[in-house]
């Protein structure tokens, strides 16, 4: 098994950002990529069939985090019923890290309910569109976001597939991306799980090495053929994500997004950012070599003229 | 012949051995009452009816799974399991961990290879499951303070109660962004 670190993940992609800038192939460029995530790092395995939709995780998660009080009590089921502009179910905000939603699947005896949170990509698209390099995926596996760098540009915000961080607009001083950090400053680092993981009832999450818990996703689904899809989300979208999810119902009628590859998103742009530094090293020593060859002869007509 | 009489002997024997370790399974039912609070935090204990819930499954199995000795009614767990010896213990949390992702338990875990039974469920868990899934097929309760009554402390984690955020800010804040 080859293993990578984060140095030679970045040599390799500094060896075939070269590669492209000398040669022009793409080639390169794909063989350098897949990093694949932090050997040990931990994640998360969420159980839909599991859920009853009790909110507690959205309870532990405001308490840890210090959020501020809810718009209505963590044992109010009516949040349920909200809708966003265009019948959305409600989202991840910046006073909640995680919300859980309800879908009435037609056929299902109960409604299924989906925990949504950051899922914590092996090769998160935020840190890679971030070009203050505020965000950072740590060793244990959570994707953290540095507030002090930020400067609000939100393009993080444009490049999560999953649409996770959200933005205090609250505050007219000091606005600031707002997203789960998988409790990393006060729980993860210790080892501990996250909050919501903790708190849940009825056990729907699973927290372990990311490796251990696709064992245990797969023992699941061929232990219990009938009660699983044949698929763990996140095993293998976007290259990767710490969180990871079983359902009994098909992803995509549960508002997964089930078209969103195999590939992280860096994947898609590390053609065009390897070619971001010729562009402003060389280009302009070119372009300015151009006007000055073609002013020239100007420069001397000029000259003849005058004389 | 000799050797076939011993064989016979010793069958006795074993049977009359493991008789009183099976029979109990059969002939009692367990306590009249749990009290369960040991993970009483949020919410106060649970008074569990023991005596009405041996009523009401079908076999001890429903909830003991192998430990009391008879066969599981899973059939998943049932391709290993059989009806034998009742376990050392039989209470869940001789067996469900209440520390199911503290670091110690997830190196027990690791140091054993070849453990099957590494999803087993936490003790908070275990009985959630299965109290819930059962109640919810057989149409018992299934409202949190329907089991345990919700303390000063869980309606401040909950928002609720004397703790509820203020109606007038609700409205309209549905959305967000």
């Amino acid at each position: 098994m080859k293993m990578f670190n984060r140095r030679s993940f970045l040599k390799g992609g500094l060896a075939g950002g070269a590669a492209i800038a000398a040669v022009g192939t793409s080639k390169q460029a794909e063989a350098a990529g897949s990093f694949g995530g932090y050997p040990d790092s931990m994640g998360v395995l969420v159980d839909l069939t599991k859920c009853v939709g009790c909110r507690t995780c959205e309870a532990a998660c405001n308490k840890e985090q210090g959020l501020p009080a809810p718009d209505k009590s963590f044992d109010d089921p009516s949040v349920f019923e909200e809708k966003r502009e265009g019948g959305l179910p409600r989202r991840t905000t910046e006073k909640a890290y995680t919300v859980v939603q309800k879908y009435d699947v037609p056929g299902r005896e109960h409604p299924l309910f989906r925990k949504v949170q950051c899922n914590h990509c092996n090769e998160p698209a935020c840190l890679t569109s971030c070009f203050v390099n505020a965000y950072k995926k740590t060793p244990e596996g959570a994707v953290m976001y540095d507030p002090t760098v930020c400067v609000g540009c939100r393009t993080c915000m444009v490049a999560c597939p999953f649409y996770i961080p959200a933005y205090s607009y609250s505050s007219a001083i000091n606005p600031v991306v707002k997203k789960c950090i998988m409790c990393y400053d006060t729980r993860l680092k210790f080892g501990k799980p996250p909050a919501c993981v903790e708190a849940c009832p009825q056990e729907v999450m699973t927290f372990g090495k990311r490796k251990d818990l696709l064992k245990l996703a797969h023992q699941r689904i061929s232990e219990k053929p009938d009660a699983y899809v044949d698929h763990v989300y996140g095993e293998t979208e976007v290259g990767g994500t710490a969180w990871m999810y079983l359902s009994d119902v098909p992803f995509d009628k549960i508002g997964y997004d089930t078209h969103l590859g195999d590939q992280p998103i860096i994947s898609y742009v590390k053609e065009f950012l390897a070619v971001v530094p010729m562009v402003l090293t060389i280009w302009p020593a070119l372009f300015t070599g151009f006007h000055l060859l073609s002013n020239r002869k100007d420069a001397l007509k000029n000259e003849e003229n005058k004389s | 012949m000799g050797g076939r009489k011993k064989t016979l002997l010793g069958m006795a024997a074993l049977m009359l051995l493991t008789a009183p370790l099976v029979a109990p399974a059969w002939a009692e039912d367990g306590p009249g009452t749990v009290e369960i609070g040991s993970l009483a935090n949020h919410y106060s204990a649970v008074t569990f009816d023991h005596a009405m819930h041996t009523g009401v499954a079908s076999s001890c199995a429903e909830c003991h799974h192998h430990t009391t000795g008879l066969a599981p009614t899973d059939p998943t767990c049932a391709r290993c399991h059989e009806a034998g010896a009742k376990a050392g213990s039989v209470a869940c949390k001789d067996c469900h961990s209440d520390k199911r992702f503290s670091a110690e338990d997830l190196a027990k875990i690791g140091e054993k290879p070849q453990l099957y039974h590494k999803g087993k469920p936490g003790l908070k868990g275990a009985y959630h499951r299965k109290c819930l899934g059962c109640h919810t097929t057989m149409g018992g309760p299934t409202g949190c303070q329907d089991c345990h009554t919700r303390n000063d402390k869980g309606d401040a984690f909950f928002n609720a109660g004397k703790y509820a955020p203020a109606p007038s800010t609700s409205a309209g804040h549905g959305g967000g962004h």
